[in-house]
């Protein structure tokens, strides 16, 4: 099988006989992970980190140019290293993302704790490129590496009960420091409905630009749901849980008559304090106008049908 | 020291225009991240509250610490508050929005913080146009006094703008409506006894003369 690698300069690509070995990788990129506890070098600059296999490559973006790594990593909303947009590249140090677990509990066959590189063996990677829509207008275009999620709800066996499915985020507030301020309710909870969990473009993401995921964007993996506006994809995972009821979902319970449940990209909803109806994508100008279901709306719309989208935000 | 007195006013704008300058050149050098727009406009915001804070400090540094200088640069400091609030308006309206007129009206319309930010501005337009010596002989002392109590007004406003504005973060708004609430406070509350000092000292200037005791 072709395995792709996204262009880098020959001086910067991963020796053939790393990239074979997929453990071997993932172990490099615990230390890659460790090394951001140095000094770097300044911040800014090309894709770094530990290279991942990508089996295939899928650009669902339209051709639109990807948004540069300095972009997709130098501006972050996760607020548990920060609440500037630059703070949480500032402080990803403290984020160890190796050796981590990932518990699947509630309503599947067998609740088990699966490491995540067991987890990475799972399913082949491949990248896929998504338009990324923030619930506050701005946006980017982000190659992810990852597998799709329907794969993992598959393999793990939900009962029939199994209605939703809800990601949650560590919680420590030694890896995590912005957790020791209440600015929302520890750990950050979000959900999806069970169908829209198993549609085909949801993805857990494990890495971006073909590099292991910095821990600025929710490393070692996290949700992407690129229909959504961009807070329903939790970061740094540590919990996937299959209930039979809605789980209460982070910003949605801060500020209910702001960010809904569904959350769906809507240009013709707005938020209460500003309009969603054009988005700044980063390192442009003018602003464009934003699509229905951030242009995914001929894939997912059917999943809607019959429901009022303008109660259901 | 007349010289040094002087050199006052020329001081204080020049210091002042320094985070204007540090936008230019972060704007030129890339130094405003990734999203320059979004940045410039909170950077802005952030100084027309902080000169609106320092013009409000003045009669209290005059009334509780004796201090005549910062009356002195007062309506320098004001005169920054409105021209980084005309900057921050102009950001939004010509460089966020593109001049895209329709969406802007539908934001003063439909967005509580854009329309009391807006409505912020527009109280502080004819605080500015009066600014000078010759308005305060037309209006009157006492006209011109009651008509500039109207930054009060636009300092609740501009306060109340950051506070519906922040996502999360209410550190900064919270700090600048109790160093606000202070400075108000302290324009109420009965000064200390204290010498007055001889009006010489203070300066002829009709714009900036020594505040009469609070009613």
């Amino acid at each position: 099988m072709a395995r792709y690698r996204p262009d880098l300069r020959e001086s910067e690509a991963t020796p053939e006989a790393l990239w074979l070995r997929r453990r071997d990788f993932l172990r490099l990129g615990a230390a890659g992970a460790l090394s951001a506890l140095l000094p770097g070098p300044a911040l800014g600059g090309g894709p770094e980190g530990a290279g991942l296999p990508v089996a295939r490559r899928v650009d669902l973006a339209g051709g639109e140019k990807q948004s540069t790594w300095d972009q997709i990593t130098g501006y972050n909303n996760f607020y548990e290293l920060g609440l500037d947009k630059e703070d949480p590249r500032r402080n990803a140090g403290t984020l160890r993302p190796r050796p981590w677990t990932v518990r699947i509990e509630g309503e599947v066959k067998q609740p088990r704790t699966v490491d995540v590189d067991d987890l990475l063996e799972w399913f082949p990677l491949e990248e896929r490129v998504y338009r990324m829509r923030c619930v506050e207008a701005w946006s980017i275009v982000v190659p992810w590496v990852g597998f799709p999620l329907a794969d993992l709800v598959r393999r793990v066996e939900p009962t029939s009960r199994a209605r939703y499915v809800s990601f949650t985020t560590l919680l420590d507030e030694k890896q995590l420091p912005g957790q020791r301020r209440a600015v929302l309710p520890w750990p950050y909870v979000e959900g999806l409905r069970i169908d829209e969990a198993t549609h085909p473009l949801a993805l857990l993401a494990v890495g971006v630009y073909g590099r292991v995921l910095p821990g600025q964007n929710g490393a070692p993996v996290r949700l992407v749901v690129p229909w959504k506006y961009g807070f329903k994809g939790a970061k740094s995972i540590v919990k996937i849980a299959f209930t039979a009821e809605q789980p209460r979902t982070t910003w949605n319970l801060m500020a209910p008559q702001e960010y809904g449940f569904y959350a769906n990209v809507n240009p013709k909803v707005d938020h209460p304090r500003w309009s969603q109806a054009k988005e700044r994508r980063l390192g442009e100008f003018l602003k464009r106008p934003t699509l229905p279901f951030n242009g995914y709306a001929d894939q997912v719309a059917s999943l809607y049908t019959g429901l009022d989208l303008v109660r259901n935000f | 020291m007349p010289g040094r007195r002087r050199l006052l006013v020329p001081a204080a704008v020049a210091i002042g225009l320094l985070p204007l300058a540090k936008l230019v050149f972060d704007a030129a050098t890339g130094g405003l991240g990734q999203n320059p727009i979004a940045e410039a406009l909170n950077r802005l915001g952030y100084w027309t509250l902080l000169f609106l804070a320092l013009t409000l400090a003045a009669s209290p540094a005059h009334d509780w610490l004796g201090l005549s200088w910062p009356v002195r640069i007062r309506r320098a400091l004001g005169l920054l508050t409105f021209g980084y609030a005309a900057l921050h308006l102009a950001t939004y309206a010509g460089v966020d929005q593109f001049f895209d007129w329709a969406a802007i009206g539908t934001d003063i319309a439909k967005r509580k913080f854009i329309a009391v930010g807006f409505a912020t501005f527009l109280l502080l337009a004819p605080l500015a146009v009066t600014s000078t010596d010759g308005w305060v002989r037309r209006l009157g002392y006492r006209r011109w006094k009651a008509l500039h109590r109207l930054v009060y007004a636009a300092a609740l406003g501009g306060v109340i703008h950051f506070l519906w504005r922040v996502k999360i973060d209410l550190r900064e708004p919270l700090f600048f409506a109790i160093a606000i609430g202070l400075l108000v406070l302290l324009r109420l509350v009965p000064r200390p006894a204290r010498p007055r000092r001889a009006p010489a000292s203070a300066g002829p200037r009709a714009a900036a003369p020594p505040p009469p005791p609070t009613p």
